[in-house]
């Protein structure tokens, strides 16, 4: 829009807000709109801490603010289910899960990348495929496969579907293709061996990427229902989505401590979003521009 | 530092042959350019030497050594390419000293060398950026420092100022002329800039699809080119390359410039060798264009006459486009003398200079080194 900042002001514009400060009517409708799906997905959000401050007679009201606040249900979860443990569960196996997808699904993506073989584009196109087939169609034959190899109840039967996804490999190659091969064939005349040359070079370059990547896994993990409560049922191997989903239908649904135990399962989220959320935005923007 | 030979050097890329069997002798010290227009194969050919491409046929050597089959590490080159591949997230210290730790070097000795370069190419105080806080001109250094604290046998450049402004390009080609003065390594530079190659190299190397068209020093390049492919591509401003009409007795020849203009070819006729048509090539300097009337003395009988297209002031010189029959010539006065377009002009070809192809072939008939006169029709 091209309206001169130093319109006069006779005829007031309705764009100018009494501050002086000039708005534009895409701008609102933008804002708006934001604000909108703001308030949409912050709303469960407050109510699920609300609600974890709150006792058990209050949990139906709607009320934002508990009328008496209470840390009870953080206690109780704490000393009396095996919360704890789930938390120290799930943060090994997302971690675990996390690194392993960061390792290979670079080194597979960089090789798929970077190297002219045989059967390049084949076994790229097998990758891709395997995003097309969805987690419920694929718990079966994990479910014997982990069944035959003796890998349910453990920590591995958790991780293992998820060591390599065909989603991070699909990033990290399109990341890779888009670093000069220059940079790689610097380091080659310099006398670097290979994997020196995808772990010194090409890695902190693909930089945003593997911080994106490792915010999707680590939340994807994190948050994994279905195949944990498949994998486990031993009560001490759940992960927090399973064990939190425990408190529901056994008895009754304790709300208050489900949310509590929600409540606490975000702050790894947070804290992992906090941290490489400055790489992820940026990552975007890469991720635009190469197109 | 060692000699660098290629024997038969082929390359193809599926049925497509991209170098098509190219000898190349290299002297320890020589530095030599391989230049030629995009896409003719010389960062195919340099690349080749590093190892960074495996060859289709043929054999390279580095000191009397066949390295084909050996990986660019076992090589001992360094290189320098177009983009500098400086890596955004190394400091230029470590940008430097990359290949020596890549050596695993001791620490003492990689901080001596750094240093040693990095004073050789003025970048000591620049050492803790990153290469993003650089001018292209820094940068360019660091990709040559990163080259010399390895202290290779052989040097490879790839176009490396074509990314810098004219300015720059002139001031970074002094640089690396010193740079070769001091440490006296074999290099292989590629570009596809004239002005460097001829300012650059001990020999020149033109290549054209793939194949070598004229090597030699650079100013037999220039007087001697082999072909008018040689003649058009060395040399700014570019050699007139015009189509003329011979007609030859016995003994001497005559060149038909069109519009009643001639150019004799004493003794000419055993050198056309019963050609009717042949391309003439003069460069724009051999061409000197005066006011008419104002011929030297002495060169009365040697002069064309021309009407002026366009005339381009220059400072010193200027250099004047005119037009003979139905062909453009580019010639060179004085400058001071800038003359109007549309008026007419004398032309003093310089007889001696005067370069013959053939126009199936392209190739040179022989060099200008004959005599001739002129005839006005
Ligand atoms: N990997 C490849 N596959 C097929 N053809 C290729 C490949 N690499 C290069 N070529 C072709 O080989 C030819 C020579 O390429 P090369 O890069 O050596 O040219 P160049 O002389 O360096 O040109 P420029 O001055 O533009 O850098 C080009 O026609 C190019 O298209
Ligand atoms: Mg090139």
């Amino acid at each position: 829009m091209s309206t001169p900042l130093n319109a006069p002001s006779a005829p007031r514009d309705p764009f100018v807000a009494a501050s002086g400060v000039r708005t534009r009517p895409g701008l609102v409708v933008a804002w708006t709109l934001l604000m909108m799906g703001g308030i949409a997905m912050m709303v469960p959000l407050v109510y699920m801490v609300a609600t974890s401050l709150k006792f058990p007679h209050e949990v139906y009201d709607l009320n934002i603010i508990p009328k008496e606040p209470t840390f009870e249900n953080y206690i109780y979860i704490f000393k009396n289910t095996r919360f704890g443990l789930w938390f120290v569960n799930s943060l090994v196996t997302s971690t675990f899960v996390t690194i392993s997808v960061l390792f290979f699904d670079s080194l597979i993506g960089y090789t798929l990348a970077k190297f002219k073989f045989r059967g390049r584009e084949i076994v790229f196109i097998a990758i891709l495929t395997t995003l097309m087939i969805p987690t419920e169609m694929l718990v079966v034959p994990w479910y014997i496969m982990a069944k035959n190899f003796g890998w349910l109840n453990s920590y591995w039967g958790i991780m293992f579907p998820g060591l390599m996804t065909g989603f991070g490999v699909f990033l990290m190659r399109q990341f890779f293709s888009g670093i000069p091969d220059d940079y790689i064939h610097a380091a080659r005349v310099d006398g670097l061996g290979e994997f020196r040359i995808w772990w010194v070079v090409a890695m902190p370059l693909v930089a945003p990427a593997l911080s994106a990547l490792t915010i999707f896994t680590f939340l994807g993990n994190w948050t994994a229902f279905l195949w944990p409560l498949i994998a486990t049922n031993d009560r001490g191997l759940y992960t927090m989505p399973v064990g939190l989903a425990s408190f529901s239908g056994e008895y009754l649904t304790d709300w208050e401590l489900i949310m509590a135990g929600a409540t606490i399962a975000t702050l790894p989220t947070l804290v992992v979003f906090l941290v490489f959320q400055r790489y992820i935005i940026r990552g975007v923007v890469l991720a635009g521009i190469k197109g | 530092m060692a000699e660098l030979s290629l024997r038969d050097v082929v390359k193809r890329y599926g049925d497509i042959d991209i170098v098509h069997g190219i000898s190349l002798d290299i002297a320890d010290g020589e530095f030599v350019v391989i230049v030629g227009p995009s896409g003719c194969g010389k960062s195919t050919t340099l690349r080749m030497i590093a190892g960074l491409e495996s060859l289709s046929g043929g054999t390279i050597s580095i000191g009397g050594r066949v390295v084909n089959t050996l990986e660019p590490k076992e090589r001992n080159i360094a290189m320098v390419f177009q983009n500098y591949a400086l890596y955004p997230h190394m400091t230029v210290f470590r940008n430097i000293a990359f290949g020596l730790y890549a050596a695993r070097l001791p620490k003492a000795e990689i901080e001596l060398r750094v240093r040693k370069a990095a004073t050789l190419l003025g970048l000591t105080d620049l050492l803790d950026r990153r290469p993003s806080a650089l001018s292209g001109g820094q940068r360019q250094r660091v990709a040559m420092g990163r080259a010399i604290v390895r202290d290779p046998t052989v040097f490879l450049f790839d176009e490396p100022l074509s990314n810098l402004d004219a300015q720059l390009r002139g001031q970074m080609r002094t640089e690396i002329k010193r740079l070769h003065h001091t440490i006296r390594t074999t290099i292989v530079y590629v570009t596809h800039d004239q002005v460097e190659a001829m300012t650059l190299a001990d020999r020149i190397v033109i290549m054209r699809d793939g194949r070598i068209e004229q090597m030699g020093h650079p100013l037999d390049v220039f007087h001697h080119p082999a072909s008018t492919f040689v003649a058009g591509f060395i040399g700014t401003p570019k050699m007139n390359l015009v189509e003329v009409g011979v007609q030859a007795d016995a003994a001497d020849a005559r060149l038909d410039l069109g519009g009643g203009a001639a150019l004799g070819l004493p003794q000419g006729a055993a050198r056309i060798g019963g050609r009717s048509r042949i391309i003439l090539g003069i460069r724009p300097d051999d061409l000197q264009i005066r006011p008419v009337g104002q011929a030297g003395a002495g060169d009365g009988v040697r002069h064309l006459s021309g009407e002026v297209v366009l005339s381009e002031p220059l400072g010193s010189t200027t250099q004047v486009i005119s037009r003979i029959g139905g062909s453009e010539w580019i010639g060179m006065s004085d400058g001071h003398f800038i003359p109007t377009p549309g008026s007419r002009i004398t032309m003093i070809p310089d007889a001696r200079r005067l370069h013959l192809f053939d126009i199936a072939t392209g190739k040179a008939i022989a060099d200008g080194g004959t005599e001739v006169g002129t005839h006005l029709g």
